[in-house]
């Protein structure tokens, strides 16, 4: 125990005295929140718009101050003529032209029916659906409002509800995310690092002649980086509790024993990268394509495991982060129990002790 | 044979890595407080053997104790009797003076009270008092060898396994180097040390060659001169080492 709280605090001595690591450490995952949360959001808020009204009548301006006053448009050029639509494009300066034809009021009031013509710049796809899908529900929700009065023979109502997160902020599901990417980043590089430092240096040799067990020193060189992921754990749900206002739904208890069980599950990634290398980039460079790739790109995270190709879908399973991922998301944002994630639970659970169990014995190997 | 004063007992230790005998057959016995030179070119089998003795690798056949341990079946006492300090700088750079010796003692399984006392004393004899919380980065290089040998034999080993301790140390401090090991041999610390120079070869009190993992010669460095004919060690160890078959590492 002796050995053991000695060697601990000397990993502490090297983490405190590398300032510039250790503000990156803590303050990575807090940068990460806020920029997620304040920069890069895939709503799409003030997008400007062109508008031709050739109708110029009471509902064309009804419906022009309901798309002004929505939070999604700003509108900033009135157009006189087609012609003019194209120029607004090429001059980048709006993203979608609402267009509403000459004989737009007496069609409405004659027919009963109405066309408006939305143009988008798709040149981004995503932005100009998510435009024209706003815009469209903006003008819907115009038209359920006068046909109060009216009685039509046959409507259907779509009434949607979105479950869990109604306001869709992109918070609920970057949150889980960014938790997954500090925690790999922390414990799988952090970890791979400081050990092959050791055997860079020539210092791990001389620990392996000295009567400390070999599993003892791999222990001690995990934990401060345990107490780390703690510390980041933390300071992730606090910011997203009460500056992102995502709420933490499910057992807070749950939330960080399935945290320690990732945790732990990336120091073990950490340590078979370490017991393979022997230079600090070579382990860099395995952590950072061997884990922190993956976690981005096959976790579900960023882009929906869903929608890709069988191969992709069924590699997307080896990826800790992926389980993690998924958990956080059924227990912070849905709140379920661990009657819902314990098949997930014990997926990372096995992947544990399948990475420990394989980096303990390459650990004896080269002792041989 | 193993006597109360046989610190190192090896008979034809062998080590093999499939086809290749690294180690072949070497047989020595080194007294307690003896200064031991193990010598050899690179390739030779010295760092393999070492190895061997200091219980981080099992050897093929043979036999062999250290410190009365046998290198088989005890290498976890083997490893709490002695010291090691290897060719690469081994102290952390990052880590105070302090907390550098408070490391390894602690590692030993050393009590506070033990290493409190010690610290004192050491940084006493080594001078180092005003440095002693400052980095060890900041300590020239020939302080730091010497600082890295009085942590090497802190926990009081039986035995202390050199590893070319003085590479690329300078002459001045090489000599300062060496009084310290003359003076921990005095204390009784059997001295184990391999080493490139040959002038140091000449301070060891027995020196061992290895040529392809055998030992081809060993005794006095007086003696060796007189059975080779020829007036340094120098000499002696191209006669041997012109021989070999293997080279580099």
């Amino acid at each position: 125990m002796k050995q053991f709280v000695s060697f601990v605090r000397k990993e502490f001595h090297h983490i405190a005295r590398d300032k510039r690591t250790l503000f990156i450490l803590l303050g990575m995952p807090i940068m990460q929140i806020l920029i997620f949360g304040f920069a890069l959001t895939n709503e799409v808020k003030n997008s400007k718009i062109a508008i031709l009204d050739q109708s110029n009548d009471p509902s064309t301006q009804a419906l022009r101050s309901e798309l002004d006053a929505s939070r999604y448009f700003d509108i900033t050029q009135d157009l006189r003529s087609y012609q003019e639509i194209e120029g607004a494009f090429k001059k980048g300066k709006i993203k979608m032209a609402v267009i509403f034809p000459a004989n737009f009021a007496s069609d409405l009031d004659h027919f009963n029916t109405a066309q408006v013509q939305l143009v988008a710049d798709a040149s981004d796809p995503n932005v100009a659906n998510t435009l024209t899908n706003y815009a469209t529900a903006i003008i819907l929700d115009y038209q359920d409002r006068i046909t109060n009065n009216r009685r039509l023979p046959h409507t259907i109502k779509t009434e949607m509800r979105m479950l869990y997160n109604p306001q869709l902020k992109g918070a609920y599901s970057f949150v889980p995310g960014v938790m997954a990417m500090v925690l790999m980043l922390v414990c799988t590089l952090m970890t791979a690092i400081t050990i092959v430092r050791e055997k860079e240096l020539g210092t791990m040799e001389i620990m392996l002649v000295s009567p400390m067990r070999p599993f003892k020193i791999v222990v001690a060189k995990a934990v401060p980086y345990l107490l780390l992921s703690m510390v980041n754990i933390t300071s992730i749900l606090l910011l997203s509790v009460f500056v992102l206002e995502v709420p933490i739904n499910g057992s807070l208890v749950l939330l960080l024993f399935e945290s320690i069980l990732f945790t732990l599950t990336c120091l073990a990634f950490g340590l078979l990268i370490s017991t393979k290398t022997d230079s600090q980039q070579t382990a860099m460079f395995i952590a950072l394509t061997g884990m922190f790739l993956p976690t981005i790109m096959l976790s579900g995270f960023m882009f929906p495991i869903e929608n890709m190709p069988l191969p992709l879908r069924i590699l997307s399973n080896i990826v800790p982060a992926k389980w993690f991922y998924y958990i956080v998301k059924e227990v912070m944002i849905k709140g379920l129990g661990i009657t819902a994630v314990w098949k997930e639970t014990l997926i990372l659970t096995g992947m544990l002790l399948f990475l420990l169990a394989l980096s303990i014995r390459n650990f004896k190997i080269r002792l041989a | 044979m193993t006597t109360n004063n046989t610190a190192i007992y090896a008979e034809a230790l062998t080590k093999r890595f499939g086809d290749f005998t690294a180690v072949d057959a070497i047989s020595f016995d080194v007294k307690k407080g003896e200064i031991f030179g193990f010598l050899g070119a690179n390739g030779a089998g010295k760092t393999t053997a070492m190895r061997m003795l200091c219980g981080l690798s099992i050897p093929t056949s043979g036999k062999a104790t250290v410190a009365g341990f046998d290198v088989f079946k005890q290498t976890e006492q083997i490893k709490r009797s002695i010291g090691y300090m290897s060719q690469k700088f081994s102290l952390y750079e990052d880590l105070t003076v302090r907390e550098n010796i408070r490391f390894y003692a602690g590692i030993y399984g050393k009590s506070d009270a033990f290493i409190k006392e010690k610290t004192a004393f050491l940084l006493k004899e080594l001078h180092l008092e005003a440095e002693a919380n400052k980095l060890v980065r900041s300590l020239p290089l020939g302080w730091k060898q010497k600082l890295a040998f009085s942590v090497a034999i802190f926990h009081e080993p039986e035995i202390v396994f050199l590893d070319e301790p003085t590479g690329g140390v300078d002459p001045v401090t090489r000599r300062e180097f060496w009084n310290m090991i003359y003076k921990a041999a005095e204390s009784g610390i059997t001295i184990f040390v391999t080493t490139h120079y040959m002038d140091e070869a000449e301070y060891c009190n027995r020196v061992s060659i290895m040529v392809d993992g055998r030992i081809d010669a060993l005794d006095t460095p007086a003696q060796l001169k007189k059975t080779f004919d020829v007036k340094s060690m120098d000499e002696v160890f191209l006669k041997l080492a012109r021989k070999a078959k293997r080279s580099g590492d």
